[in-house]
């Protein structure tokens, strides 16, 4: 696996991509050139003690020749509300990549994900190796939506649920899933979202046969398999979702 | 790097166990050391301290178990550990190949079975084992002996026993005397003190109206409870002569150095290496610094200087 690096990136800028989503793009070429699809990294919002420890985002987009990395993270909590101050420019520090990313062998992907889920997916919808992946996107209303914009150009087909119907099918992704499993030829599905979601999908690729990856989120302090804050239950083993993870395989996974 | 940063300046002894850097790693806090070397050079670590360690592999806690608060943050994880034949077999013939003194802290459910994992652990690569009598977060152990004199003493016994290495007992900040545990485990043998180890807190979820961690209570560190570490840490310096090991949300050379006035001859970064990955290595820089500024020719001219009868020796 690639050396882990603490670098201090410089904030090349960040946009607003609605009410409580930005992006940020920082410059961090030792992550950018040796990241790949499904990592994260664990980011310093403040120098002070309070917020005290960092903040885990997944690696959205790389630019390898700019050494650009791209987060996308909603304002949610202290650290957060720092972190959408922060300005072009300014350096933060990064320590990364870290963890498991997703396996890249599938033929025929499927990529199945659910608001700040959808921000690790697009780093391996950009990184398939030429192959183009369908896409099933779930948000709760429009607004929520910007994905498309990010997913469309580099992916074959875009579904979308809005649970208010206001975009695409009315419902969760589970509206669309056992169809559009049943209809292709799916080789993997790469799942990103809330809990419940990525159960209902892992258990419908079950149902249906379909290799599942999912990417999983914990709490979590150090990143680096020291703290044990996101260890959980694997299948015989425990499993720490921040260094074999946070993509497992569906079947890997024993405490949701 | 500053120059001369390993010179013999920064040298310390606990009790016979030689550290190049006055630097160790709070249990917990570093894995098994293994899990920093791409940030680190274990080699310039004065010693590593490795994760809580039991006989038996245990899976520690259900739940959430951690959260943030307030320049700190709470854990529950509950001593999970892959025991101690894990750790013979697989993690220390990797931690031998770096020259860094190892300190095994351990974990047990009677004073019996830390007899019985110290004699296990008796072994080429463990320099130091630290008794680990102040587990907040299990229900079996830990803290139960951490908080009663009588079996604090008894397991200290249990453990010098049983082994030919040094031994160091961590003591719990949740106790209404530290001193008296120290004096304690003190009498029944131990090499030398380490404290403190979290303070037992709860965090609520005011949306849920329940307690945010799995296990409800959770162990406080960070430089919230720095304070409270140095005030036992002046407190116990002065009434034991073993040497002490002095650990509390020490956050950089500055937090060090105020351990060192306050008596203890070694210190150690816990939740700082989640914020720094570096900082066990980097960290003796600063230190450095303030013994030129101060003109300190050695570490152990200021251990205890700011205890009543202290000062710095007289140029």
């Amino acid at each position: 696996m690639a050396k882990k690096v603490v670098v201090e990136g410089k904030v090349i800028g960040q946009h607003v991509l609605n009410i409580t989503t930005k992006q940020i793009d920082v410059k961090a070429p030792e992550i950018a050139q040796s990241a790949v699809p499904g990592q994260f990294v664990n980011v310093q919002v403040s120098k002070r003690n309070s917020p005290l420890l960092r903040r885990p985002f997944g690696i959205a987009s790389v630019n390898k020749e700019t050494g650009i990395i791209t987060m996308i993270y909603r304002i949610l909590g202290d650290g957060t509300k720092i972190l959408r101050d922060v300005c072009s420019g300014d350096e933060i520090s990064i320590v990364g990549p870290l963890g498991k990313g997703f396996d890249l062998k599938a033929k025929k992907p499927l990529i199945v994900g659910g608001g700040l889920g959808l921000a690790p997916l697009l780093s391996l919808a950009e990184g398939m190796e030429g192959k183009k992946a369908d896409v099933l996107m779930g948000g709760r209303c429009e607004d929520d939506m910007f994905w498309t914009d990010y997913f469309a150009p580099i992916s074959n087909n875009v579904y979308v649920t809005t649970d208010d119907g206001s975009m695409g099918i009315k419902g969760t992704v589970m509206a669309v899933l056992p169809k559009l499993l049943a209809a292709n030829k799916y080789d993997c599905v790469y799942v990103c979202g809330p809990e419940p979601m990525m159960k209902a999908v892992a258990a419908e690729c079950m149902k249906q046969k379909i290799k599942c990856q999912v990417s999983l989120e914990k709490y979590m302090a150090c990143g680096l398999g020291a703290c044990l804050s996101c260890s959980c239950e694997g299948i015989g083993e425990r499993i720490k979702v921040c260094t074999d993870g946070p993509v497992f395989w569906a079947e890997e996974v024993g405490e949701w | 790097m500053v120059k001369g940063l390993y010179d013999n300046r920064l040298n310390t002894n606990i009790a016979g166990l030689k550290m190049k850097t006055p630097i160790t790693t709070a249990s917990g806090t570093f894995g098994f050391g293994l899990e920093f070397t791409d940030f680190l050079d274990l080699e310039k670590v004065g010693a590593v301290t490795t994760k809580g360690t039991t006989l038996e592999p245990r899976a520690g806690n259900k739940g959430q178990r951690a959260v943030e608060t307030p320049a700190g943050m709470l854990n529950c994880i509950g001593l999970e550990n892959p025991g101690s034949d894990y750790f013979l077999k697989e993690t220390l013939p990797e931690l031998k190949k770096y020259k860094v003194p190892v300190i095994v802290n351990i974990a047990g459910s009677s004073p019996e079975e830390y007899g019985e994992l110290a004699a296990k652990l008796d072994v080429k690569g463990v320099d130091a084992l630290e008794i680990n009598i102040s587990c907040p977060n299990v229900k079996h152990g830990g803290i139960a002996f951490g908080t009663c004199p009588e079996s604090a003493a008894e397991v200290v016994e249990q453990v010098k026993k049983n082994t030919s290495k040094v031994v160091i007992t961590k003591l719990s900040p949740n106790v209404t005397s530290v001193t008296e545990m120290a004096l304690a485990v003190e009498a029944a043998g131990t090499d030398a003190i380490s404290l403190i180890n979290t303070l037992i807190g709860v965090k609520i979820d005011i949306h849920r109206q329940k307690p945010v961690l799995g296990n409800i209570t959770g162990g406080l560190s960070g430089p919230c409870v720095r304070p409270v570490a140095v005030k036992m840490c002046y407190d116990v310096a002065q009434v034991v002569k073993v040497p002490i090991i002095g650990m509390g949300g020490i956050m950089n050379a500055e937090d060090a150095i105020e351990f060192f006035l306050a008596g203890a001859s070694a210190v150690a970064v816990g939740t700082a290496n989640f914020v720094d990955p570096t900082i066990a290595e980097t960290i003796c820089h600063g230190i450095l610094e303030y013994m030129d500024d101060h003109k300190i020719k050695k570490l152990s001219d200021m251990i205890g200087a700011a205890l009543p009868e202290g000062k710095l020796p007289t140029k």
